[in-house]
């Protein structure tokens, strides 16, 4: 047998019930390629070694004893360090949560603990995911595992780098705009963000509430959708979780594309698009045609806006979400004369740089006279763009564009111009401002870096969109492993 | 000039559900401090809202009984600002979509009634508890400050008035009546001395005869209802004295002293009232169907103002009537009793005066005393059938009271039943009417007030379980008869 690191949640699942592999085994493994690649990617903030190997030797056990707790049984996963552990570090990459050991998991840490998961530790991300290039993070950046000059993208960078790596099976992320796809696709993994409201948001520290939504990142289609499974559902603890039944997320993984409607969007896949990167796009296109798709170009004009209303609403919802960051209770405090200055102090200290812009731009924004000028309409913006894909989706089953306009970029390239990195997430704010699924699959390299190929449904439309990132997946027939992951190093 | 005052109260009340607003943690102001706390009321990262749909339930409740419309889509909002004891830094509220609109309640002062506006009532959670050491138990210059966040995420009412209030005394009206009203729904004890029900007055005054409203000062901290009566009386002179001499109102959070009776500007730098407001993300809109609506209104009691004219027509006098019907367990001891066959004015009577009076003594609630209605039925009977008299029938009450049993238990342990048994009094008359031959003569002859005095000695010699009444009518009938 090959390497465990290297394989899928499918086939190491079938080798731990076939006998041929223990989680032990598998999580070893895991942590070996951690402890190889690490020092050049450095993907996790954490790394839980005992927990995560009391959790595979009960995994093993309960395995024994025929107690089959599902698909991710065994399966070592990381988690983004934006969801709350108890008793395991927690800080968001930030410098505020120094230290801070929460005393509850979330509900999705909950629900894999209870799939059987093994959770090998928590991964870089941009300070409390604002970022697209995990570059934000008070503990020094994550790389990118095709080329380490590179980022990996983000705000889940960390999460995505493991995973392309094989120091993970699969992880979790958050996507905010694009914060699992846009990393996802520089790194040649898949990412998916659910319909908002699918997964629960409860213990994922929050930075733009109606927005953030948890999904998974693996090396395959089918992966993501074990893990989606084992996560979504209601959660009475989370007021904006979807109540009804769930469908069966993988039932169209092998149902080709034949007969489906599958629109363009042309705002996304023109203009500002690499054109290595839209060469790709619309090849994978073509092959989608070709395999008896219909394939047209759509215009969703509102797009145009979506990138600006994003970067309102987004700050305008952080400020409050990160005010509770105050020095009094938890995480860093700067002692000082009175109150109000201990918190500045602790503010200003803790916070990095994007943070605190994205901070003073939500303050501004919501601020007395402003608010209609600008959070107003940019939720003007949302109901527009929601309109927009109402008739795209009147027309066609899913909606196509590239995951991110250019490959992975240098290390530094873009840190001190805030807009061009704002950029990054052009195409995947759409579905994070309408609340619908997206997910990015890796159809190729560009000069040896990933290309990534994003579908996007309308709300509760993860069947469709998993069946069309299945057959793309297969077209692309993209199986090259980020040279980190292979043993040329060691 | 003549001026006219403009109030209008903002008031605050705790409801008394079993957990919190938006997280299971019990409500409980005795507990030792941050015991009954968990994430989400302690704010921690990740922690997210669920509303509590007691409180939902019991606010729309609120709403009904002040005749609001109850709006079938509110959004709660977050309210923004920075203070150590608001563990989010923000505060859940709501702002342009409250629960409830447009109510009035009905306010009397010296015989007139008046209709006050009440713009909205509306949702929202309640602060930690700071305590400043130090310094005069202000933030400004504590020597350190400790926080305790059990009563964070306690379910808040607010009740915002329009500015139809005209003087003080009808703003103590006001503050009384939706006290009662509060009290008479069940959703809380409402005590203005624990902070369960708290007022904050916006005072203008404009010359009599103009629309336009003046310069208004908010003024806080009052404990009581008299406190709230004195803080705006006293507010009204102020105002009126620096317009009076041509100076202008600024406008100000006032914070009312009860040592030395006067309102004071807030010390320390006056907050700027950008809340920042924007709906709640973590929250979806709150929907109040119809149905459930109407659910509520059916389980509304009989409401303070109709129960008290609902008194007064039954002959019971108007204090006693205001404070039987704002009070509901008061209120329903009351009707229970008279249901049961009491006789209206005594139960209303010993009800608002020594069971008042031994309430406030002992500092407790009538729910906590074991007096029942129908032990109130039972010590009116007796009075009725001249069992006891009317001296005699207070004490029982008190015996009952203090847990000694029933009124006809207490009666006979303590002695207390009068003799009416007209053969039993026969032989004691007999020996008074022989001993006083001058009283009897005097009878005789017309002088009433001898009859008095022969009851006296009746009762001395009874040892005061005598019927007065009855021992009179029979030295009557023995003398005129004889």
């Amino acid at each position: 047998m090959n390497d465990p690191a290297d394989l899928t949640i499918g086939a190491a699942g079938a080798a731990l019930r076939g006998g041929e592999l223990t989680a032990s085994e598998l999580l070893e493994a895991v942590l070996k390629r951690a402890s190889m690649t690490e020092a050049h990617l450095h993907s996790y903030l954490t790394i839980d070694r005992e927990g995560a190997v009391e959790a595979a030797a009960a995994a093993d056990s309960a395995l024994r004893k025929g107690d089959d707790l599902g698909p991710l049984h065994g399966i070592p996963i990381a988690l983004k360090d934006n969801m709350v552990t108890r008793g395991i570090e927690t800080t968001c990459s930030s410098k505020i949560l120094a230290g801070y050991k929460p005393p509850y998991d979330a509900t999705v840490v909950e629900r894999m603990r209870q799939g059987g998961a093994v959770v090998v530790g928590k991964t870089n991300l941009d300070e409390f995911a604002m970022g697209s290039s995990t570059e934000n993070s008070a503990y020094g950046p994550t790389r990118n595992p095709w080329n380490t000059d590179r980022v990996p993208g983000g705000s889940s960078g960390g999460s995505t780098a493991a995973v392309a790596v094989g120091s993970a099976l699969a992880a979790l992320g958050s996507d905010t705009g694009g914060s699992i796809r846009q990393p996802a696709s520089l790194c040649g993994v898949v990412g998916m963000k659910p319909t908002y409201g699918l997964v629960s948001r409860y213990g994922l520290i929050a930075f733009a509430s109606s927005l953030d939504q948890i999904g998974p990142m693996t090396r395959t289609v089918s992966d993501a959708v074990d893990v989606l499974g084992v996560m979504a559902g209601h959660d009475p603890k989370d007021a904006t979780s979807y109540r009804g039944d769930l469908p069966d997320f993988g039932s169209g993984l092998d149902g080709g594309v034949e007969g489906l409607r599958i629109g363009v969007a042309s705002e996304l896949s023109g203009e500002g698009i690499d054109t290595p990167v839209v060469d790709a796009f619309r090849r994978t296109c073509d092959a989608l045609a070709e395999a008896g798709a219909k394939v047209t170009e759509l215009s969703l004009p509102s797009f145009e806006a979506a990138l600006s209303a994003y970067y309102l609403i987004a700050p305008a919802e952080c400020s409050a979400n990160l005010a509770r960051f105050d020095g009094v209770r938890y995480g860093l405090r700067k002692e000082a004369e009175t109150v109000e200055d201990m918190m500045a102090a602790t503010r200003a200290e803790g916070f990095g740089p994007e943070v605190i812009r994205r901070i003073l731009l939500g303050t501004y924004a919501l601020s007395a006279g402003y608010y209609d000028a600008f959070y107003g309409q940019a939720q003007k913006v949302r109901t527009l763009i929601l309109e927009d894909f109402a008739r795209a989706y009147s027309e066609v089953d899913v909606v196509v564009s590239p995951t991110s306009p250019t490959t992975a970029f240098e290390v530094g390239a873009r840190t001190d111009d805030p807009l061009s990195m704002y950029l990054s997430d052009l195409c995947t704010i759409p579905s994070n401002l309408a609340g619908h699924p997206a997910v990015s699959v890796p159809i190729g390299l560009d000069e040896g870096l990933p290309i990534g190929f994003q579908v996007m449904a309308p709300a509760l439309g993860e069947q469709v969109m998993f069946q069309v990132a299945a057959a793309v997946e297969r077209m692309a027939a993209f199986d090259a492993r980020a040279p980190l992951a292979t043993s040329e190093i060691s | 000039m003549s001026y006219e005052s403009v109030i209008g109260i903002e008031t605050h009340v705790e409801l008394a559900t079993a957990s919190k607003m938006f997280c299971g943690c019990k409500v409980d102001f005795g507990a030792e401090p941050n015991t009954t706390v968990c994430p989400v009321c302690l704010g921690l990262p990740g922690a997210m809202p669920v509303p509590n749909e007691r409180a939902i339930e019991w606010i729309v409740k609120i709403g009904l009984a002040l005749g609001c419309d109850i709006a079938p889509h509110s959004l709660f909002h977050r309210k923004n600002y920075f203070y150590p004891d608001l563990p989010k830094n923000y505060q859940i509220s709501q702002y342009d979509l409250p629960i409830c609109v447009n109510g009035t309640l009905d306010v009397t002062v010296d015989g007139e009634t008046r209709a006050i506006g009440i713009t909205r009532v509306h949702m929202e959670e309640d602060t930690g508890k700071s305590l400043h050491v130090g310094e005069g138990g202000r933030i400004h210059g504590a020597d350190h400050s400790l926080l305790d966040f059990n009563r964070s995420g306690v379910p808040l009412v607010e009740v915002v008035s329009e500015p139809d209030i005209r003087s003080a005394a009808e703003a103590r009206a006001y503050a009384t009546e939706l006290q009662g009203l509060i009290r008479s729904l069940g959703v809380s004890d409402a005590k203005l001395e624990e902070g369960s029900m708290r007022f904050d007055a916006n005072v203008s005054l404009r010359p009599e005869g103009v629309e336009e409203l003046g310069i208004r000062t908010e003024t806080k901290n009052m404990n009581s209802l008299r406190s709230l009566e004195q803080a705006l009386a006293y507010e009204i002179d102020r105002q009126g004295e620096v317009l009076g001499s041509g100076g202008s109102i600024t406008q100000e959070t006032r914070h009312w002293n009860e040592q030395d009776g006067m309102t004071h500007a807030m010390r320390g730098k006056e907050e700027s009232s950008d809340y920042r407001y924007f709906p709640e993300p973590d929250l979806v809109p709150l929907a109040v169907d119809d149905a459930w609506r109407e659910q509520v209104r059916s389980t509304l009691p009989e409401l303070p103002q109709a129960r008290r004219i609902r008194l007064m027509e039954s002959g019971i006098e108007e204090g006693a009537a205001r404070q039987l019907a704002a009070d509901a367990a008061m209120g329903e001891l009351f009707t229970d009793a008279v249901a049961a066959g009491g006789e209206a004015r005594d139960v209303a009577n010993w009800l608002t005066g020594e069971v008042v009076a031994h309430l406030k003594r002992d500092d407790i609630a009538v729910t906590e005393i074991p007096l029942t209605s129908d032990h109130l039925r039972e010590l009116s009977e007796m009075t009725a059938k001249g069992d006891l008299s009317a001296t005699a029938a207070k004490e029982v009450l008190g015996g009952v009271m203090m847990g000694e049993g029933s009124p006809s238990q207490v009666a006979a342990a303590r002695d207390l039943i009068q003799v009416t048994d007209v053969a039993a009094l026969g032989s004691e008359v007999d020996a008074v009417l022989a001993a006083n031959g001058d009283a009897v003569e005097k009878i005789r002859q017309g002088e009433t007030k001898a009859v008095g005095f022969l009851v006296g000695q009746v009762m001395k010699a009874t040892g005061g379980k005598a019927d007065p009444k009855v021992v009179g009518d029979l030295i009557v009938s023995k003398v005129k008869g004889g």
